[in-house]
């Protein structure tokens, strides 16, 4: 192959894995345009503060989910821990109504489900996380239903609860905030602490983190930890705003987090993504749900047309690491 | 000569019925590449991961300049000072070189705090890694794309080169060329070169006779976990080196 052939294949290359990776930003935008000018209420303030506080809970459980997911892992019980977590202070609530021991209370639950997630796959020597996620998936459901005796929702939730979850600072929704400062501490975790840098490592490379000394252990069930205390911040949020707990809450909530972070652009093969690619998925989501709903389309089309994004997005994913080989491919080949 | 950087003493090691090493010693130096040489099957990776510390001895005994080593663990082993490269090369795809580096050994603030929770000197990484980099002549396109997109050979080189942050007494390399075209090799010989230039102890394990004969100062020869032959290798042994690993000597 001639040399200029070479180099301008390499670039091709380069530059379609570079539309990859700002790939799902841009589908977002393109989307925002085009219902813009298909509905003008779409980008009215109050629309937009309505998709931002609907789009919250997925968005703050999504980032946990997404640390799962870049160890390669996967976090199904997140929907029914937060339903638990939500129940648990709704029975705090009646005892004492003041905001602290609920919220705590709502916090503990969860983290400690996350705790036991991590601790049964890692000691569990389970070959994947799926299994013992599903298991508490079924628990936490069938305990915030037993511990609901009955009960479809349990209204009443501290005033201060009620604030961060559903009202308003200068138009915007208190839980956006909420996403914001979760969002702010996983970046930091993430990219610049040590952890954070073994988090990727051992979604790179388990062998190899091991090899090097890395407590892969510690870091695989930190992040089943970190997820269902992001569930537990999920609760106070979805009970703040509706003022009431309920055993039903958090419905699939496992597959809008994960499909939010897989349609944001991280990777199912570990070790590749960031917080944005969480919450740019949370918000498509979010984004294709009140589209839909504000053009009328019916409820069950909104399920097939995020069925069809997630398609997209992991094709997109495997396309990427095909590149990657192409890129390898040439690399080799133009050492002179 | 000076004393040697790694011996090897009467190795003996047996997995059940299958003895694996018998009576096996050797002495790396200091700014010498000791070829290791042998069929498969012939002892070679276990005496190497006795060295490592993935295997103990059941006899025999293992110094690192001078010093009696038991390692219980390839991390207590690079502690100490003896890196390994394994065929897998064990990177981070993910990651960029600088990163891969120091992956499991970052350089991090503040110190009062427990090793995960501090946070990570990214600059400081990424000069010292260009650093080594430059000083092995390792040519790399950019050094902060994640290694994934870069070729076996420029993969190899970051593997080689992270062993020799951390390890400056002993580098252990399996195979280095073996997934290589004919122009990487080239690179790869060069920096195995280097290593010894700065003064490590090299230990290569290869199958190649032609890199024998022009990197290699001795080579030994293992055949059914037995040491059957040291020799300085040259162009005129080459056929006899071939036949001590095949075991027909004349």
């Amino acid at each position: 192959m001639p040399k200029g052939d070479r180099a301008s294949g390499g670039s091709a290359v380069s530059l379609a894995l570079r539309l990859l990776s700002v790939g799902p930003l841009l589908i977002l935008i393109m989307l925002v345009a085009a219902i813009s000018q298909l509905t003008p209420y779409f980008l009215k303030p109050i629309n937009i503060s309505n998709i931002l506080a609907q789009t919250a809970v997925i968005a703050i459980v999504a980032i946990g989910q997404h640390l799962v997911i870049l160890t390669r892992g996967i976090d199904l019980s997140v929907g029914s821990n937060l339903a638990l977590a939500t129940v648990i202070g709704g029975l705090v609530f009646r005892i004492d109504n003041s905001a602290l021991p609920v919220a705590l209370a709502m916090l503990a639950s969860a983290t400690f489900v996350g705790a036991v997630n991590g601790v049964v796959y890692v000691y569990g020597r389970l070959p994947h996380p799926f299994i013992v996620t599903l298991a508490t998936l079924s628990i936490c459901r069938g305990l915030a239903l037993e511990l609901a005796i009955g009960h479809t929702t349990m209204r009443g939730m501290p005033e201060w609860i009620e604030t961060v979850g559903g009202s308003e600072t200068f138009g915007v929704p208190n839980s956006f905030f909420v996403v914001l400062a979760v969002a702010l501490a996983a970046l930091l975790m993430a990219r610049a602490m040590v952890w954070g840098r073994w988090i990727y490592a051992v979604g790179g490379n388990p062998e190899a983190a091991l090899e090097m000394g890395i407590p892969v252990k510690g870091v695989l069930i930190s992040t089943y930890v970190i997820s269902g205390f992001c569930a537990g911040i999920g609760g106070i949020v979805l009970a703040g705003r509706t003022g009431a707990s309920s055993p039903l809450y958090g419905n699939l909530l496992e597959l809008d987090t994960i499909a939010a972070v897989i349609i944001g652009g991280a990777s199912f093969l570990g070790g590749r993504g960031h917080i944005g690619h969480a919450l740019i998925g949370a918000v498509m989501i979010g984004v294709i749900r009140n589209a839909l709903n504000l053009l009328d389309v019916d409820v069950f089309f909104q399920m097939i047309a995020i069925g069809l994004v997630i398609v997209v997005a992991v094709e997109a994913d495997v396309l990427r690491s095909r590149l990657e080989a192409k890129a390898r491919a040439l690399q080799a080949a133009s050492v002179q | 000569m000076t004393a040697p950087a790694l011996v090897v003493r009467r190795a003996d090691k047996r997995f059940g019925a299958v003895h694996a090493l018998k009576d096996v010693s050797l002495e790396a130096h200091r700014g010498e590449v000791l070829a290791l040489l042998g069929d498969n099957g012939a002892g070679k990776s276990t005496l190497v991961k006795c060295i490592s510390g993935v295997y103990a001895l059941d006899e025999g005994e293992i110094l690192l300049e001078g010093a009696a080593t038991g390692f219980r663990s390839p991390a207590a082993a690079r502690r100490a000072g003896i890196e390994t490269v394994y065929q897998d090369l064990a990177l981070f795809d993910n990651l960029t070189p600088a990163q891969n580096f120091y992956c499991g050994h970052e350089i991090a603030f503040p110190a009062w705090l427990p090793r995960g929770l501090r946070l990570l000197k990214s600059r400081a990484m990424d000069r010292k890694a260009a650093s080594v980099l430059a000083r092995l002549k390792v040519k790399l396109p950019k050094l902060d794309a994640p290694v994934a997109l870069m070729s076996g050979g420029q993969r190899q080189a970051i593997a080689v080169a992270r062993a020799t942050v951390f390890a400056r007494k002993v580098v252990i390399l399996d195979e280095p060329t073996a997934a290589l075209g004919l122009r990487e090799s080239r690179k790869v010989l060069d920096l195995i070169g280097q290593l010894r230039t700065e003064g490590a102890a090299v230990i290569l394990i290869t199958h190649n006779m032609e890199h024998v004969v022009e990197l290699a100062d001795r080579a030994i020869v293992l055949r059914q976990g037995r040491k059957v032959g040291e020799l300085k290798p040259d162009r005129a042994i080459q056929q006899q080196l071939v036949s001590m690993i095949v075991g027909a000597e004349a």
